[in-house]
Order: structure tokens, then C-alpha cells, then sequence
């Protein structure tokens, strides 16, 4: 697995034409089922890039490896500010990290 | 299927690094210029820049001169390089690395407000959001983009390019766009050869796995001249994940070591120059520590303290997230075990190392209304991210400067139906191969007969030959090919730019009969470096017509 969907978490982007998700991917993975619940085509397409994961407002995606790399259950989530990405990384063990990282000059700041 | 027709000054095909610097340029020169990107994904997040970038590697640090550059570069490349299209890029580097950071990129400081060096040649970036940044740049322009446009040819009429045929991943809509003049600037092609990685996680490639050389593809089909196929790429990178190792080798300061902990560049490869050998010979080292059992290889992150980790974490997050969870997948924090190296399969790209459109100063190809920047511009390796905007800033002004009083050219209507009718094909067949099939059959060929990783990356004329071969059988099967939805087709089109590309390859690998660069080309029946003969580009003519690849020498200028 590359990216984990939860769809008890996706709201569907309702009022858009195309998930936000389906809108960034830059390998044309991700589609929105008829139930308006984000979904991937093809994992083993998937170059876990994690524009998806960064692009989802609610935080319904999280990025994973495929089981052959590594996994064990680590996950990686993203939130991204007007100015700054924050990331949070859970590893094997459940053990959380977080890094706010800046990742853009705002005019005035 | 309908048809949209879009009329524009300017097409520039790729909305990544170099397009979309492209499109910013030439609205700062003539505001009124119309232009059109066509993009394959969405301009936001596309192309290599999709996860970020932590580093500009191509910038001139205090005591750098574009001399001193363009010599590194020269002695980096085993003295081949176009030195004229190299010394301009130097020019250029710091200029428009201010104009990305006025867009809006955080580059990291030092206390008195210079830039913070990674190397001679390298500047640290906060480059998360590089593309988000730069696709923020081209909004504030009138440029047209087309998103999930996927280019398929040139509009060519035999003189001059005048336009651009794409499909419409979404929309499924056929667009014929006519352009007075039109930048190429897709990237490079990855996909070529069997991956490290299998099964699900065989997309997990150094490289982006969409940049399938269709820009490449689409040149060598109107006979555009190419160079240096043969100077393939091999990234060393961090085992699995296909992270930069130069983030810690050069970043935290890691040294390489073998597995009996040796630091073997200085203890078994001092006569390629040790710690400051070739970036090629690096790998170089590395795949024969493993040859000769003293493999696997790693950059030793143990000696590295608390708050160094996390900032080599933080680093890699802005460019390359999955190592990071590599090392949370399995209590593998750099500070604990060292990382594990290897090399990736090889790639043809015109950033790193120097495949592409043969062209002249102002990025003209050889074919007129054509013009070429980043990643398919031939002759001008180590030009990375920077160096692509350079050169699109060059393109652009060349562009710009040739339309003058151009007209847009007639598409003939037969021309048009031929073309919907080439790229759709393969979903108006019910049974035959899929595009998977196809990829693994080109994939296998390349690995075992073109020096893939199976082959530890050498060639051999017999192989060579069998390459060849195979690969003209294969691209009989094109036809065959089966889509059953949109998303397949553009597989299958990539597969079919992905064929063209390797055979123009092998052609290259077949014609240089001389070790010019190691692992990248290393030749097991000519392994010396041959300079009182091959000191010469090797180039490509492709005719469509006679199905023929006809080869040609170049001197170095």
C-alpha cells in the first residue's frame, strides 16, 4: 500500500467538480467513487509523492510503503498552512514525531 | 470525439520547472504575447518538483565563476559537454535563483542574510512547495493553461513545427493547438528500464515514473537531431526509497563505507580521487564494493547527534518523505544504523546528464519553430532545477525574438483525423496487449541486453544487437495494443514514446565504441576512454519514413 484512504474521514470535496485529491495527483491515480469517497486506481502506480496527502483538507489520507520496503503500521500526515507545512510521523512502534517545517515567503510577513 | 481547436503565439509543452519559468518570462518581455501550457497532470504539483527539493545544486557560491563552472562541469563529463550552452546556464544561475525566491521560495540564511551553502556549487532550500510556488507565478500571467493534456505530436508540416496534438485525459476531448513557435520542455524519460523495486512498489523510482520521454519521443518522430543518449543516468540514492544521498553525504557530512566499515572511496579507489572522485565513479566504487563482497554500501549516519537527525529529517520531508518513513517503518533511525546506498536503474535525462535535442545557443532545435529547455535540452548535464530555468529564460527571448511577423499555418484536415486516429487506436480494440505487458517486455530488454541493473549497468555489442532486435520486433506489437479506458490509453502512449526512445538509445550505446563515462556507459568491449577518436558527440536522425536511425558526429565547440 502508498496511500491509505480513510473514508470515514473523506468528505467527497463536496461542491467541486473533481476531489481535490483526483485534481493534484500527478499520476492521474486518484478518482472519487460513486459514493463520493476518494479512492486510488492502482496502488502499485503510486510514486508516494504525497501530493494527495498534502492536498486533503480534512487529513483523510495518509501516506504508507508498500509492505515489500518497510510499513509495519508507519504512517505520515500533512497539514499545509498559508506559509508552513506541518508534518506528522508515526512510526512502528506509535511512537508520533512532528515537524513544522516553513515552506513559503508571505508578502508582508 | 470532438475536437478544440486553441490558436496561440507561443505553446510550451510541459508545465514544469522550465515550462513554467518559460511562461513567466515571456509575459515579463511581451505582456501581449498569448501562450498556451499544455500539461499532462495539473501545473500545481507535476512533474520531478512534485514532492519538492531541498537543495539548488547548480548555483555560483562566492569564489565561483561561470569559468570555473563550466571546467567542473567539463572534467565531471570526461571533457564532453557544449561548453557554449554550459557557460551561458552559469551566467544565468544566481539571477534567476532571486527571481524564484522573490515568487516566494524560502531559501535558507545565514546571521548576515547570504545564502546558505551546502557545497561549492549548492544552496540549501526550505523547496516543499517549489512547484505549488511556481505554478503561483504563471497564475498571475494571462498564459492559457491546459491541464491533463497529455501532448501526443508535433503539428509538422514537413519545414517547421507549427503546433502541438494533445489528449484530453479528462475531458476526453482531441486538441489541435497551432502556435507560431513551440518550447518543448516535457522532461526526460524514466520507465525505460526494469526498476529496483517490483509489484506494488515498482513506481517508487528516483525519477518521476510519468516523465515517459514523450518530448524525446515526439522530436525523434519529425527527425529533430538528439544527442547523448548514451550518456544515461544512474543515481546513487538510498536503497529502497530512492532518496538524494547528497542530503547526507554532503548535507550532515556522512561518509561512504563498505560493509566491513571501511571508507573504501579513500582506501581502494585513490586513483579515481578518492573522497572527491566523479559523481559517476562514486557509483562506480560502490558497485564494485558489492562485486568484489564487500558490499552492501552505506553513508555513515551514526556519528550524527540528536538535533543533526532531525534536521536531515526536516531536510528530506521538503524533497524525498518517504525515507522518512522508511527509517519509522522499522526502528531504522539514521543515528542508530547507517543508511544503505545503491544505485537506481538508469535513466535518460538531459538535467544530470546530457540526452536531448541537439540545439543551438538561443535553445533552437533542429528543427525551425521548435526550441527546447530543462531536462530534454541535450549537452548541457548538472543544469538541474536552476539551470532549466535558465535555459527557459534563454528559450523564451529566442522564441519571442523568432515569431515576429510569423502567421499560424493551416492543419490540414486529413493531417488531424490521421493523428485522433494514431492515438486512439488502442481503445477501439477489444482484445490484445495491455500496456503493462508491453512496459515489462521493453523493461526486460532494456535490463538484460542494454545494461540495466541486472547486467551491473555494462554493455556489450552482442547484447546491443539482440537490444536492437527485439526492440524493433516489439515495436511491431504497438498496433496491438488495447486501452480500455482513458487512463490505460495514456499508458499505452507512453509505452509506444518509451519504444522510440530506446531504440534511439541503443543506437547510441551500439555507436560509441569506447568507456566514456562509468556505469553510465561502460562498454565491455571497448573499456578504455578513447579520446584520439571519441572525443565527438555522438547524434541521432530519426526518418520516419524509411524507419531508419542514422547516426552523425558532432565536434566539441
Amino acid at each position: 500500500m502508498s496511500i491509505f484512504i480513510d473514508e470515514n474521514v473523506c468528505n467527497g470535496c463536496k461542491g467541486l467538480p473533481e476531489g481535490r485529491c483526483e485534481r493534484i495527483c500527478p499520476g492521474n491515480l486518484c478518482y472519487r467513487k460513486e459514493s463520493m469517497k476518494a479512492a486510488i486506481r492502482d496502488q502499485s502506480a503510486c510514486w508516494t509523492c504525497a501530493c494527495c496527502v498534502k492536498e486533503c483538507p480534512v487529513q483523510a489520507i495518509e501516506l504508507r510503503l508498500p509492505f515489500q520496503i518497510g510499513s509495519n503500521g508507519a504512517s505520515l500526515k500533512v497539514r499545509l498552512k498559508r506559509d508552513k507545512t506541518i508534518w506528522t510521523v508515526w512510526d512502528a512502534r506509535g511512537h508520533q514525531e512532528e515537524f513544522v517545517i516553513q515552506a513559503k515567503h508571505v508578502k508582508g510577513d | 470525439m470532438s475536437v478544440v481547436y486553441i490558436d496561440t503565439d507561443i505553446l510550451i509543452i510541459g508545465g514544469g520547472a522550465a515550462g513554467c519559468f518559460a511562461a513567466v518570462e515571456i509575459y515579463k518581455r511581451s505582456p501581449n504575447c498569448r501562450v498556451v501550457i499544455m500539461e499532462k497532470a495539473h501545473i500545481e504539483r507535476s512533474g520531478c518538483l512534485a514532492m519538492g527539493l531541498n537543495a539548488i545544486n547548480a548555483y555560483l557560491n562566492p569564489g565561483q565563476t561561470p569559468d570555473i563552472h563550466v571546467s567542473y562541469i567539463e572534467r565531471q563529463f570526461e571533457g564532453i559537454i557544449r561548453k557554449d550552452l554550459v557557460y551561458d546556464i552559469a551566467q544565468g544561475l544566481n539571477e534567476v535563483v532571486r527571481d524564484v525566491e522573490e515568487m516566494g521560495l524560502p531559501i535558507e540564511k545565514n546571521e548576515d542574510g547570504t545564502y546558505k551553502r551546502k557545497g561549492k556549487r549548492s544552496i540549501r532550500i526550505l523547496g516543499e512547495r517549489l512547484k505549488p510556488i511556481l505554478a503561483g507565478a504563471v497564475r498571475k500571467t494571462p498564459a492559457r493553461v491546459l491541464n491533463r493534456v497529455v501532448a501526443t505530436n508535433f503539428i509538422y508540416n514537413g519545414k517547421h513545427v507549427c503546433g502541438a496534438f494533445g489528449y484530453g485525459i479528462r475531458d476526453g476531448m482531441f486538441y489541435v493547438v497551432r502556435a507560431k513557435a513551440v518550447i518543448v520542455a516535457t522532461g526526460g524519460a524514466s520507465g525505460i528500464y526494469r526498476p529496483n523495486n517490483t509489484g506494488e512498489a515498482r513506481h517508487l523510482t528516483w525519477y518521476c515514473p510519468w516523465n515517459a520521454g514523450t518530448g524525446y519521443a515526439m522530436g525523434i518522430r519529425i527527425g529533430a537531431e538528439m544527442t547523448s543518449f548514451e550518456n544515461r543516468f544512474i543515481a546513487l540514492r538510498v536503497k529502497d526509497v530512492h532518496a538524494p544521498t547528497g542530503t547526507i553525504a554532503v548535507g550532515a557530512y556522512a561518509k561512504q563505507i563498505n560493509a566491513l566499515g571501511e571508507d573504501y572511496l579513500a582506501l581502494y579507489y585513490k586513483h579515481l580521487g578518492g573522497n572527491r572522485c566523479l559523481t559517476h565513479h562514486r557509483l562506480l566504487a560502490t558497485v564494485e564494493e558489492t562485486k568484489a563482497g564487500r558490499g552492501p554500501c552505506f553513508l555513515d549516519t551514526t556519528t550524527l547527534d540528536e538535533a543533526q537527525e532531525r534536521k536531515l529529517k526536516e531536510a528530506f520531508l521538503n524533497m524525498n518523505p518517504q525515507v522518512v518513513l522508511l527509517w519509522a517503518s522499522d526502528d531504522m533511525n539514521p543515528r542508530r544504523r547507517p543508511v544503505e546506498i545503491q544505485g537506481t536503474e538508469p535513466f535518460i535525462v538531459g538535467g544530470h546528464c546530457q540526452a536531448g535535442y541537439w540545439i543551438d545557443k538561443g535553445r533552437r532545435t533542429t528543427v525551425p519553430g521548435l526550441y527546447a529547455a530543462g531536462e530534454v535540452a541535450g549537452g548541457a548535464p548538472k543544469k538541474y532545477v536552476s539551470g532549466s530555468w535558465v535555459e527557459a529564460r534563454i528559450a523564451a527571448a529566442t522564441a519571442l525574438e523568432d515569431v515576429k511577423g510569423n502567421c499560424l499555418e493551416d492543419v490540414d484536415h486529413e493531417f488531424i483525423q490521421k493523428e485522433k486516429t494514431r492515438v486512439l487506436s488502442p481503445l477501439t480494440k477489444k482484445f490484445g496487449l495491455s500496456p503493462v505487458e508491453v512496459r515489462e517486455r521493453l523493461q526486460k530488454i532494456m535490463d538484460e541486453c542494454a545494461g540495466g541493473i541486472s547486467m551491473n549497468y555494462a554493455l556489450h555489442e552482442e547484447r546491443l544487437l539482440e537490444a536492437r532486435r527485439l526492440l524493433k520486433g516489439l515495436q511491431e506489437h504497438v498496433r496491438d495494443i488495447a486501452a480500455e479506458d482513458n487512463y490505460t490509453l495514456v499508458e499505452a502512449l507512453e509505452c509506444i514514446d518509451r519504444i522510440d526512445v530506446a531504440r534511439v538509445l541503443v543506437e547510441h550505446l551500439i555507436y560509441r565504441k569506447e568507456t566514456r563515462w562509468a556505469c553510465y556507459q561502460t562498454r565491455l568491449d571497448y573499456p578504455n576512454r578513447d579520446d584520439k577518436r571519441w572525443l565527438v558527440f555522438v547524434n541521432s536522425l530519426y526518418n520516419i519514413h524509411t524507419d531508419e536511425i542514422k547516426m552523425i558526429e558532432r565536434p566539441l565547440c
